[in-house]
């Protein structure tokens, strides 16, 4: 059925398109990292440019999670309830080291990787990251967004 | 007014009470039975020595070597530009103080968190519970018995690859 | 588990929590409200999100090994913690610190406090609808943190100030870019002072609300921008001198009403005076010759030049490591005891280098303090930040505790906002600056 792959390809490649222009993402800021988050959406580094500017802080209007800072094991239930709210397609940014893999903390507080609750996307590693280590981190998403293969089952493919 | 005339006025005025002073690296620090602590500090706050501002509550362990809990308050006078620690020793078993919110507000919080980090109870606290850790967290993280790595994950941790 | 508030609550209010991740960008922290209407009845305030086990940790690391974890307590004045800490150490061990290194000290705390205050009022602006502001302080911050960039390698978490001194000196172009700083944040200040200081909107939202008495505010171990809103002029910069600040000429501004209003122009005005203060530093710290001659060169070039089996020229140390030359040590660190990291240059070159490097280092060795317990505190962000630590004679502390400032503000939080409506918590909180990392330790 070639007529079909290439309709689902273009709609494909036009999906990821549209998804990775338009992320509406959730700050989830606990930590350090939120003052280069606040570096990175602001005028100088401007993540607007890259069509993620638009900050929802409802999980149920956002698609792109951004964990910033350190999740403690106290906070870790807010964090999965958050992930839960969202609806599909969603992806999580882990921002930090602390995100990623708990950082400078292993300790009793301390969740070491957010990837231990929710599964990841991309990794943002620093402490903290510079903004412009977070456009990459972003433009990295992208890449992945864009080249996401959707489930065409229901279109009679195979 | 001078250290030395300030640490004679206490021994005079508080005298009994009093177990010791002493001095650590320039601080004066008096040393006070747990028993005498809530009457020391009214006598504090109170003119002359008009300590209104409480600056730090906080406890050391040192129940491995000497067998007690040693709380410190840090007590500062605005209106002399004097501070002054007060340290008392609890017993390891069961460590028990009284309470000293009627007299400084932020009190409340600092006895919840030492509560909350080495198990010190205090008589007359209106509602002492836990404050940086959370309801089902079991022990007291800054006891030197507590293990540094130990976590008490509240949701399960899935397996790092 | 019921809360407090739970247990408390009548059947007919309404209960709303501001989880721990809401859109007031300081941080988790969750705040229950028993509502009528709009009206607060009860609120409680839980804390600990972020309560990531600094003092726990520190007891297991050594003196100089724990300095990045005070860097991430008050993050928004990184380089103000790291003095805290370096200065209750240099107080235990009984060590001075070299003329130009205390300089730099300053420098570096008051663009800290700027920061500071330019992210609390941008924040405080952006939540109460003023975006714009926000958007203007965070631009001026940028240039802040290319000064600090550009000296410490670092726009935030630094560790630059250490026990004993500073790490390297000031980058060669320090007065230029510090002039800039300077001048973009005094004219920053001016627009926002213009768009805010008049404003009925922000004047409605800020002037009569979240209002303490100066008894309530000694009560509660208020400090900082917070207490002087009240009208109590308390800064340990001008109570307890440390470093230069006894040379130095500025004010301690002060509210009158302890409102939240107040609380602003407080810090407005403080930021005016930390610049005047950044320009006095700058006019005293003397002007460094070059150590060599010529200019050194860069070691892309020096590979070139090696290749042509040319290689006598001294080629330019990292950036960010230029001034940590033995010539410069003795400006910047202090040399009388052990306590600092020996110069690379005496490490890879002298026997006695070598052997206190490694022992600086070694596990058992190192910074011992005597035994005892020591406080010291200096003026932060928020208010006193101290720290007390007490040593049992090893490498590593016995107990290492911080009093943070932000803590006893907020523990008044429930006060503030009792009787007030649903939306005057937002610049209340706001204007009291509360820090996770500080907050929770």
């Amino acid at each position: 059925m070639s007529g079909l792959d290439f309709l689902t390809t273009r709609l494909e490649t036009a999906l990821g398109w549209g998804r990775k222009y338009s992320l509406f993402h959730y700050p989830f800021i606990t930590a350090c990292c939120g003052m280069e988050y606040m570096s990175a959406a602001c005028a100088h580094f401007d993540i607007d440019r890259f069509g993620a500017g638009l900050t929802r802080f409802s999980p149920r209007q956002a698609d792109l999670l951004l964990v910033v800072g350190t999740v403690t094991h106290k906070l870790a239930p807010v964090l999965k309830t958050v992930y839960d709210q969202m609806l599909e397609p969603k992806w999580v940014i882990a921002f930090g080291a602390c995100a990623v893999s708990g950082g400078i903390y292993q300790n009793y507080a301390v969740v070491q990787g957010i990837d231990r609750v929710i599964p990841v996307d991309v990794y943002i590693p620093g402490c903290p990251p510079r903004p412009e280590t977070v456009l990459d981190g972003l433009m990295k998403l992208q890449d992945k967004i864009q080249h996401q293969k959707q489930d065409w089952r229901w279109a009679g493919k195979p | 007014m001078g250290r030395e005339t300030l640490i004679d006025e206490i021994r005079t005025k508080l005298g009994e009470a009093v177990e010791g002073v002493s001095e650590s690296f320039g601080d004066p620090v008096l040393t006070v039975r747990p028993g005498s602590l809530l009457s020391i500090m009214v006598a504090l706050r109170a003119a002359p020595f008009d300590y209104a501002v409480l600056l730090d509550l906080t406890c050391v362990d040192f129940t491995a070597g000497e067998g007690r809990f040693e709380l410190v308050y840090h007590l500062y006078s605005m209106s002399r530009n004097v501070r002054l620690r007060l340290k008392t020793s609890l017993p390891s078993a069961d460590p028990v103080a009284d309470s000293i919110t009627g007299l400084w507000k932020n009190a409340n919080w600092l006895e919840r968190e030492v509560f909350d980090m080495f198990g010190v109870r205090f008589t007359g606290h209106p509602d002492l519970r836990r404050l940086l850790t959370y309801e089902g967290f079991e022990g007291h993280p800054l006891r030197k018995s507590y293990p540094w790595r130990l976590a008490q994950p509240r949701i399960p941790m899935k397996d790092k690859v | 588990m019921e809360t407090r508030i739970q247990r408390e609550a009548r059947p007919e209010s309404m209960l709303i929590n501001m989880g721990p991740s809401h859109p007031a960008m300081h941080g988790t922290i969750r705040i229950m409200l028993e509502l009528d209407a709009e009206k607060i009845l009860n609120a409680e305030v839980e804390v600990g999100y972020l309560h990531r086990g600094f003092e726990k940790t520190c007891e297991n690391k050594t003196y100089f090994n724990l300095l990045p974890y005070t860097d991430r307590l008050n993050y928004v004045s990184p380089l103000i913690n790291n003095l805290g800490y370096a200065m209750t150490m240099e107080k235990m061990l009984g060590v001075g610190v070299p003329e130009r290194a205390q300089l730099i000290r300053v420098l570096m705390s008051e663009l800290s406090r700027v920061s500071d205050h330019l992210t609390c009022l941008a924040a405080m602006a952006m939540e109460c609808g003023a975006f714009t502001v926000f958007l203007y302080m965070m631009k001026a911050r940028e240039f802040l943190w290319d000064v600090i960039e550009f000296t410490t390698g670092a726009r935030m978490t630094t560790s630059y100030i250490r026990i004993g001194g500073v790490r390297a000196d000031l980058h060669p172009d320090w007065r230029g870019s510090l002039a800039t700083a300077v001048r973009e944040t005094r004219r920053v200040l001016k627009d926002v002072g213009g768009l805010l200081d008049k404003n009925s909107i922000f004047q409605g939202r800020t002037r009569g609300v979240g209002v303490i008495s100066k008894k309530d505010a000694l009560s509660y171990g208020w400090t900082g921008p917070c207490l002087r809103s009240t009208g109590i002029p308390y800064d340990v910069r001008k109570a307890s001198p440390y470093l230069v600040y006894d040379r130095l000429d500025f004010e301690v501004p002060v509210g009158e009403f302890g409102d939240n209003f107040d609380r602003y122009q407080v810090r407005m005005r403080e930021m005016e005076q930390s610049l005047r203060l950044l320009e006095q530093v700058a006019a005293i710290i003397p002007d460094k010759a070059p150590i060599t001659g010529e200019p050194p060169i860069e070691p892309a070039e020096a590979i070139h030049v090696s290749r042509r089996q040319k290689t006598a020229a001294r080629v330019r140390l990292s950036p960010n490591l230029e001034g940590s030359e033995k010539a410069r040590y003795a400006d910047l660190m202090t040399l009388d005891k052990p306590v600092v990291v020996p110069p690379k240059e005496d490490t890879y070159t002298t026997m006695e280098g070598l052997i206190s490097h490694f022992l600086f280092f070694m596990n058992g060795h190192g910074i011992r303090p005597p035994k005892g317990d020591v406080y010291f505190s200096v003026e932060g962000g928020n208010g006193e930040v101290g720290f007390y630590i007490v040593s049992d004679g090893t490498d590593r502390p016995y107990r290492l505790h911080l009093r943070a400032p932000c803590f006893h503000v907020v523990s008044a939080l429930e006060q503030l906002i009792k009787g007030r409506l649903l939306a005057d918590l937002i610049p209340t909180f706001g204007s009291m600056n509360m820090i996770g990392g500080e907050l929770d330790r």
